[in-house]
């Protein structure tokens, strides 16, 4: 999947199908292929180019309970947001 | 405390709108990343794991309380409503949107505060003693100087480029509160032989990934001297420091490479072309920053201690507060107070915009409308009277500020690790939170005594881990958190770096780790030690062999 940081608000978001972007994980593209994968980094680039997102990489997902989930423990919880609870 | 003159409140208005435009120009595709990226960290604007972040300067640590109403009010507004005390006496946003950004700045520039020179390579907000102006061991008010200091380090020309950021902390106290030798200087007020008040100069110090204690390089600075040293200082700095590695480029490594004899030369050699230049601070200047520091309308009152010892003996939970979080005052009647960002319900550090307010309020009605945040990221209202001590103690209960834990176990240094920053490589407040959970039994934590542990979730060591008296360092290996120990680490006057345990732990032993550490001090601590004084007395060895066994 391709995840990034939108460049007005800073969050993170995911490259969709439609060449849009989603920050819900659930609704992001995930590539089966090197080819597919390449393609979208190649949008992703295009997008960051367009002053839209920043910084956007490609990282590996699986499958959790039918969501796709970054596997590094790192990339899970810039997905997911901080493992601790935010004060309130 | 200071006031911005004309000139302040002009240049920072003017900051924030020239930084819309830049933002501005980027949000309509007039810039790149790369164009904008050394702009906004001008600005105090980082882009970490989720969001952009925010840092705000509070020079020296000194707030009133419209101010720190005023950020409870960007919480609120542009972020998620709270925020995050820094280790470097600042406070960070973690969720702020870059389209907001110059709003907040605008916002921040009606109460004196800014994001300018909060990061880049250039000098960053000057650090001092959260006991300024109220201590009794101290010699001066160091806030003059940090004072003086931060209108000469101001967008100054010269220094704007330097090889890497620049930190200097001020103390005016032999009890070194602000870490100084920690610092790329450190300055240290002393008397010298005639009773005159002057600066120890070190350079030098500083943490991350090559740690180092700063040297001295001046035992006895006047203090009219004290912007040209710094500037002959800068200049050797600015010329010779490495540019062509990042992680070379402080000015540690420029002195130890340099070696302190042949850097105190080159300084004094700059110096004499400068030290009775412009730069020359005239008493009648430093008497004019001074007046700013006035004390405050203090009554006259007699020591109430005989009151406070009968609360004391009358209330155990009010009796621990006063022993771990209330100093003492240089004025009778008077007291310092701590507020502990430690409480088990929240990360290190962080207050909700409700606290903000609501400890606003108190400052206002128990400390002259002043606090201070102190660089083991808590709060101080540095002017109480002792008479009202059990009334603040109540109202900060009901806000969870009241937790008595200043200086033991559970007051850690944190930083915020991989559930924040981009450089992590391992979270740091979890460990925290499991921490102060093992260690929730106030007895127990008052058994153990005076301790820091401090954590960094990567070699940046923005959480001082190897100055903790047990510093925890979290590392990546193999794709798993893992967390490395060091013992012997300190901070104040007597400053050394902690020893490197051996392996480091995973993130489900880390805290087992640390109880074992503790139980073998307690086991081997004479009476009337704390851990570091156990520590410095018995060495590595028997922590080692609880740690790992006996190879
Ligand atoms: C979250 C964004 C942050 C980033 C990107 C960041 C980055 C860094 C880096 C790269 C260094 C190493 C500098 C060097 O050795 O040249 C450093 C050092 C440091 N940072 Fe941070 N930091 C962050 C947050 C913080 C926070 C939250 C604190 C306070 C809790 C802090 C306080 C410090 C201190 C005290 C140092 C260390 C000492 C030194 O000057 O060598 N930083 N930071
Ligand atoms: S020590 Fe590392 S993980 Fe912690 S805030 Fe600094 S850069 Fe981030």
């Amino acid at each position: 999947m391709i995840i990034a940081n939108t460049l007005a608000d800073g969050f993170v978001v995911f490259l969709t199908a439609d060449n849009g972007w989603t920050h819900d994980i659930a609704d992001g593209a995930v590539a089966e292929t090197d080819a597919a994968a390449d393609a979208m980094l190649l949008t992703a680039k295009q997008a960051e180019r367009d002053c839209v997102v920043i910084d956007p990489n490609l990282i590996p997902v699986e499958i959790v309970d039918g969501r796709p989930q970054p596997t590094e423990y790192r990339e899970y919880i810039r997905a997911n947001g901080p493992s601790v609870p935010t004060p309130s | 405390m200071y006031r911005y003159d004309e000139f302040d409140t002009r240049l920072v208005q003017e900051r924030v709108e020239q930084f819309r435009r830049q933002t501005g120009r980027r949000l309509n595709g007039e810039m790149n990343e790369d164009q904008f990226l050394p702009l906004r960290l001008m600005n105090g604007v980082y882009l970490q794991l989720h969001a952009y972040m925010l840092r705000i300067n509070v020079p020296y640590g000194a707030m009133r309380s419209r101010q720190i109403r005023q950020l409870a009010h960007i919480a609120r507004t542009y972020d998620k409503g709270y925020g995050h005390f820094t280790t470097r006496q600042n406070m960070q946003f973690n969720w702020i949107q870059l389209k907001d950004v110059a709003n907040a700045q605008a916002d921040l520039a009606e109460v004196e505060m800014h994001c300018i020179q909060s990061s880049g390579n250039c000098i960053r907000n000057t650090t001092s003693d959260q006991y300024a102006g109220v201590a009794k061991d101290e010699i001066e008010d160091p806030r003059v100087y940090c004072e003086i200091i931060r209108q000469w380090s101001t967008l100054h020309p010269e220094f704007s480029y330097l090889p890497r950021k620049f930190k200097i902390a001020v103390t005016g106290s032999p009890n070194d509160r602000a870490a100084v030798a920690l610092h790329d200087i450190g300055l240290r007020m002393h008397l010298n032989k005639n009773g005159e008040p002057g600066f120890e100069v070190l350079v030098g110090g500083g943490q991350g990934r090559t740690p180092f204690v700063a040297k001295t390089i001046r035992d006895w600075l006047p203090p009219e001297h004290l912007l040209s040293y710094l500037e002959a200082i800068l200049r050797v700095y600015n010329l010779d420091g490495r540019r062509d590695n990042k992680w070379k480029a402080r000015i540690k490594i420029l002195v130890h490479q340099t070696g302190t004899k042949e850097f105190r030369r080159l300084v004094d050699t700059e110096w004499d072309k400068i030290r009775d230049s412009a730069l020359k601070l005239p008493q009648a200047e430093i008497d004019r920053i001074n007046a700013y520091f006035a004390p405050p309308d203090y009554e006259s009152l007699d020591d109430a201690g005989e009151t406070i010892a009968a609360w004391r003996a009358d209330n155990a939970n009010f009796d621990a507060w006063v022993r771990a979080n209330v100093a003492e005052h240089k004025i009778p009647g008077y007291s310092i107070v701590n507020i502990s960002l430690k409480s088990a319900n929240q990360p290190p550090g962080d207050m909700t915009a409700a606290q903000m307010d609501a400890f606003a309020d108190l400052a206002d009605e128990y400390s002259f409308g002043e606090l201070r945040v102190n660089h083991r990221q808590n709060l101080v209202l540095a002017d109480v009277e002792q008479l009202r001590l059990r009334e603040l103690w109540e109202k900060l209960r009901a806000l969870d500020l009241a937790t008595p834990n200043i200086g033991r176990v559970s007051d850690m240094i944190v930083c915020p690790g991989l559930d924040y920053c981009s450089l992590a490589n391992a979270r740091s407040i979890p460990i925290a939170e499991e921490i102060n959970k093992r260690f929730s039994d106030m007895d127990r934590v008052h058994d153990i005594g005076e301790l820091t542990i401090n954590i960094s979730g990567c070699m940046n060591a923005c959480g001082h881990h190897h100055v903790g008296h047990i510093g925890i360092l979290g590392v990546d290996k193999r794709g798993k958190e893992f967390y490395q120990f060091t013992l012997g680490g300190s901070s104040d006057q007597t400053a050394s770096l902690g020893d490197r345990t051996g392996p480091g732990f995973p993130a489900d032993k880390a805290v087992d780790a640390v109880e074992t550490i503790l139980n073998t001090y307690i086991e081997i601590r004479n009476d009337g030690e704390c851990f570091l004084d156990t520590y410095r007395r018995a060495g590595l060895a028997p922590f080692k062999e609880a740690l790992y066994g006996n190879p």
